[in-house]
């Protein structure tokens, strides 16, 4: 799993039938801290995020297969979870409250 | 699943039981300013693209699951064609064209 930013959102009238009615988001994988870590990539929204948020995201297909409940579907990067807080060395260096 | 831009078509007349009759094209992956992304790449295609386009593609084993047929030895599919792309503060990457 990895941290990524919402940077984006996606529209995509034309696509495999798995992903019809699924909302797609543009993400920018980061460090803890915030720093951009690669290329962007698109996500399935499993959670309900928005722009700005900082959020969980697997990329593995049996994973995104089980939680989308798809056994044949086409899936790689889904959005798990929101992100409040990220420790470091004891040390808070993301807080979603005060960011 | 990464953005992209469809830049070409390839024919192969010869290819692997159960890619016959599935487009090949080729595709420049994108960076989040609608840059290019590292080096192009030959993809099938699950939809109905051309070059010109911006689509959004899925790369290994489930590259396959998006075909009809399902075991068969591709990397990387298009599995859909991007319409628009808002991000605050810039552009729609759609309407910029290469």
């Amino acid at each position: 799993m990895i941290l990524a930013d919402v940077i984006g959102t996606v529209v995509s009238p034309v696509q495999i039938p798995v992903l019809e009615g699924r909302k797609l988001l543009l993400l920018r994988p980061v460090s803890p801290d915030g720093g951009s870590t690669g290329q962007a990539r698109i996500g399935i929204d499993t959670i309900g995020a928005g722009i700005g948020d900082r959020v969980l995201v697997i990329q593995e297909g049996n994973s995104s297969r089980q939680i989308l409940e798809e056994p044949q579907g086409a899936v790689k990067t889904v959005i798990v979870g929101f992100v409040d807080e990220v420790e470091m060395a004891g040390e808070i260096v993301f807080d979603h409250a005060s960011p | 699943m990464f953005l992209a831009r469809v830049t070409g078509r390839l024919v192969a007349t010869i290819s692997y039981a159960g890619l016959e009759g599935v487009p090949l094209q080729w595709i420049q992956p994108l960076g989040e300013d609608g840059k290019a992304h590292g080096p192009q790449l030959v993809a099938c295609t699950a939809i109905s693209s051309g070059p010109g386009d911006l689509v959004h593609f899925v790369d290994g084993r489930e590259a396959a699951l998006a075909l009809e047929e399902t075991f068969v030895p591709v990397d990387a599919t298009i599995i859909g064609y991007v319409e628009q792309v808002e991000i605050a503060g810039s552009p729609d990457l759609a309407e910029t064209r290469p």
